[in-house]
């Protein structure tokens, strides 16, 4: 009843294949869009940038880059973090080096960095996989944590091993640095992550997400029907970095503007980061986004909740943020083992047919 | 239901805000993480030391000190989602207890013009009030501390380090890695040989580190370890049977938590402090009285007296001293955080001043100016009595090394100025 297909035809091929083909939805999504790109840059505020919006959507964008490499090609990866740490550091270096060359140029170019060496850790995913490659990406984040560390070089050797972003611009506007205003730091994270998600949609629409999706279904089937496992694996682990490495040279740069890696970048990331997409719901662009906000809102949320209305105490509360986000990713993950994004789609399924269901 | 979250979290947004009247010192704490063990324990003394001013003189000069409380769990992005929650309440000064947060919040607190006091941690070269206009870290830094030690060492050999080995067990982290420079500055002059051993967060696990240190037999370990780190590196230390009295710890590895675990075998134990320890203050009296007695304590004051609860007391005491100096300059008492600077830059705590707040001999004297946001430096060690469960004070405060720090302070913030771009003022 309110959420109907009647009268919504599709005459074409191209129609049909949409990736919003219901009329409702593709408003939805215009709405949100219009919202976020035009309303909430002039009512934004400090504490709304830093502690909420820019969070959920840096771990966003690490969301679809993980979803790229777990939900939809199949392999676990647990170096999430230290991809993220290559991201940070790599835009930190270029940064400094070339203070020059516009700061959109280094985040892609950090990622681009980063897809690197996230292929050249996923050359054991050509003879491994399942929890033998967990581990391999295990040591990626270990290693890449303790080089950062360790490597003065990547510091600038500076005393204490910390990185600061300095202040750099787009088009006149402080996007790093102390004095970047809140609406600056959304909108250009914002920009990435709206950017990186639909390229992220069309890449798994078209022939290589059905690839990657074939030898997460079945790899020796996939190789039979003509899909190369080498091309697969690594292209989905290349692209799965740059993601990857985006999200961790804006969380350095634009949203932390001091790093340290073992602290930023340890291996708490990578979990967090797979929590996301196992609750968000694994192989959906839409389930990236959700889990990333689950994760990022509800502690947020909660600790305003008990300290600031109900005046608890804040280690109290603290720990019940833990028990309470954990015993709701339990109780998720009993009622719908495919995350958020797969009750998303139950409950419209339900919706349409409301109020007769069959 | 997305309408209904944010609706929520507005309405814990509002219900968060505290009254702007009144003087507001956020208290950035953590009570829970790896770290929570110390955590608890500072934050409790600051924010009993302005329940005290509150209860017992009606605040500071006639003005309320509200200390909102928020949780870090000791983790960067929670820490500025705390001072970005707090930073439009009319908070004055911030004083994190992380290094990591300090170092997230130095660029942030020159835009926001806050104070940000960090007695003991953060970054040293902050010491240049020059460059770091709003930051200070009175009474002593990181590489005051080394040196100090090193100092000891040196009139424990009768003025000769030449040929000794000494070891640096640090976390692996911005905090652990501050002494470094210092330590091997300190090194080339006095000829002793110093070899690094680092233990990655939180540190458990040190099992290697000390059998390097076994095979190596330095004279003697420096420790700059923080939270379980610390408790672990001296249990490792009495397995291998390291002679306690030549390991020294800096003063966040010098509390109840890090030797009580080990018991008897830490006897002897030392560590640097830049307070007094013990409860033998008048001050104890008052907390008593206006506190304990009353039921207004802190967690129902169940750390009063601690080292780390002193600590905590001790910032609170530099900066209600810092609040009253800048009340007494601009002559208004609901001072700003501008107003607050200024305190801060003028401060001075003399042994008579600290004898009247009722904690003689408890600091070493304070007298900061624009271009010295350290104050002296001075810093003195305690060593651990495992039968009587106390820290006994064993030196008088020593004056650090500064033909060696000052170069390292000078060099370390033009290095920040120019990367920040930020022109040092003249003073």
């Amino acid at each position: 009843m309110f959420y109907r297909e009647a009268g919504d035809f599709k005459t074409s091929y191209r129609s049909d294949g949409q990736t919003f083909p219901i009329k409702l939805d593709r408003w939805g999504y215009y709405a949100v869009l219009v919202v976020a790109f035009g309303i909430i840059p002039f009512i934004i505020n400090d504490y709304w940038a830093s502690a909420v919006l820019v969070p959920f959507l840096i771990y966003a964008i690490a969301a679809l880059g993980l979803n790229i490499l777990t939900g939809y090609a199949g392999q676990v990866s647990l170096g999430t973090g230290g991809f993220m740490a290559v991201g940070a550091y790599a835009v930190y270096k270029l940064m400094t080096a070339f203070p020059d060359v516009s700061i959109v140029i280094h985040i892609v170019l950090a990622g681009g960095v980063t897809a690197i060496v996230g292929m050249l850790f996923g050359l054991p995913s050509l003879r491994i996989k399942g929890f033998y490659l967990a581990v391999a990406t295990l040591a990626a984040q270990f290693f890449l944590v303790w080089l950062f560390n360790k490597v003065p070089w990547f510091y600038n050797y500076s005393a204490s091993g910390q990185i600061n972003s300095p202040e750099r611009t787009v088009l006149g506007w402080a996007v790093t640095g102390p004095a970047t205003s809140a609406p600056a730091k959304y909108l250009i994270c914002l920009c990435f992550a709206f950017v990186l998600a639909w390229v992220a949609r069309n890449l798994t629409r078209g022939m290589l997400g059905r690839k990657w999706m074939a030898i997460r279904d079945m790899d020796i089937a996939a190789e039979i029907i003509g899909v190369n496992p080498l091309t697969a694996k690594l292209s989905a682990f290349a692209i799965s970095s740059f993601f990857i490495g985006i999200a961790g040279a804006l969380l350095f740069s634009v949203y932390l503007g001091a790093a340290e890696v073992g602290e930023a970048f340890g291996i708490n990331k990578s979990f967090l980061v797979l929590f996301m997409i196992i609750i968000g719901g694994l192989g959906s662009i839409f389930g990236s986004f959700a889990g990333a906000a689950f994760m990022v809102l509800l502690p947020v949320m909660l600790k305003n909740l008990l300290v600031g209305s109900l005046g608890w105490p804040t280690d109290l509360s603290a720990h019940f943020e833990l028990m309470i986000v954990g015993a709701l990713i339990v109780f998720f993950l009993i009622v719908e083992p495919h995350g958020l994004a797969r009750l998303w789609a139950l409950t419209k399924e339900k919706l349409r047919l409301w109020p007769f269901p069959h | 239901m997305k309408t209904r979250l944010i609706a929520l979290t507005v309405a814990g947004l509002m219900g968060a805000a505290p009254a702007m009247a009144d003087l507001v010192v956020p208290n950035l704490s953590y009570r829970t993480g790896a770290y929570g063990a110390n955590g608890t324990q500072y934050a409790d003394g600051f924010n009993d030391y302005f329940a005290l001013l509150n209860e017992r003189d009606g605040g500071i000069g006639g003005e309320i000190i509200q200390v909102p409380e928020c949780e870090t769990a000791y983790n960067t992005e929670k820490g500025i989602e705390c001072y970005e929650e707090t930073k439009d309440t009319g908070a004055l000064v911030y004083n994190p207890l992380s290094t990591g947060i300090t170092y997230q919040l130095i660029p942030k607190v020159s835009v926001d013009k806050k104070v940000l006091y960090t007695p003991g941690y953060g970054r040293t070269s902050a010491k240049n009030g020059k460059v770091f206009e709003w930051v200070f870290n009175a009474p002593a830094n990181y590489w005051d501390g080394a040196s100090v030690a090193i100092k000891y060492l040196l009139d424990e050999n009768g003025g000769d380090l030449s040929g000794k080995k000494i070891a640096l067990v640090y976390h692996n982290s911005a905090y652990g890695k501050e002494p470094i420079r210092t330590l091997e500055g300190l090194a080339e002059k006095h000829g002793y040989e110093l070899s690094l051993v680092p233990v990655d967060a939180p540190g458990q696990e040190q099992k290697s580190q000390w059998l390097q240190i076994r095979r190596d037999k330095p004279d003697y370990v420096i420790m700059y370890g923080w939270g379980v780190m610390n408790q672990a590196a001296i249990q490792e230390a009495s397995n291998i049977r390291f002679p306690m009295e030549n390991f020294i710890g800096i003063w966040w590895s010098g509390s109840e938590v890090d030797v009580l675990p080990v018991g008897d075998k830490a006897n002897g134990y030392k560590a640097l402090t830049f307070n007094g320890v013990g409860m033998d203050y008048p001050i104890y009296d008052d907390i008593k009285t206006y506190l304990l007695d009353a039921d207004k304590a802190s967690q129902g004051g169940e750390h009063v007296g601690s080292a780390l609860y002193s600590r905590g007391m001790y910032a609170a005491v530099v900066i209600s001293e810092a609040i009253r100096t800048a009340q007494e300059l601009s002559g208004v008492s609901a001072i700003t955080a501008e107003q607050l600077r200024d305190g801060f830059e003028n401060l001075e705590i003399t042994p008579e001043r600290l004898s009247e707040i009722g904690l003689p001999d408890f600091g070493p004297e304070i007298k900061m100016s624009c271009d010295n946001h350290g104050g002296s430096g001075m810093a003195r060690l305690q060593q651990w009595d495992a039968t009587a469960k106390q820290w006994n004070l064993i030196t008088e405060f020593t004056e650090p090394d500064q033909d060696i720090l000052a170069p390292l302070v000078e060099e370390d913030s033009a290095a920040y100025a120019k990367e920040s771009g930020i022109t040092p003022r003249d003073c």
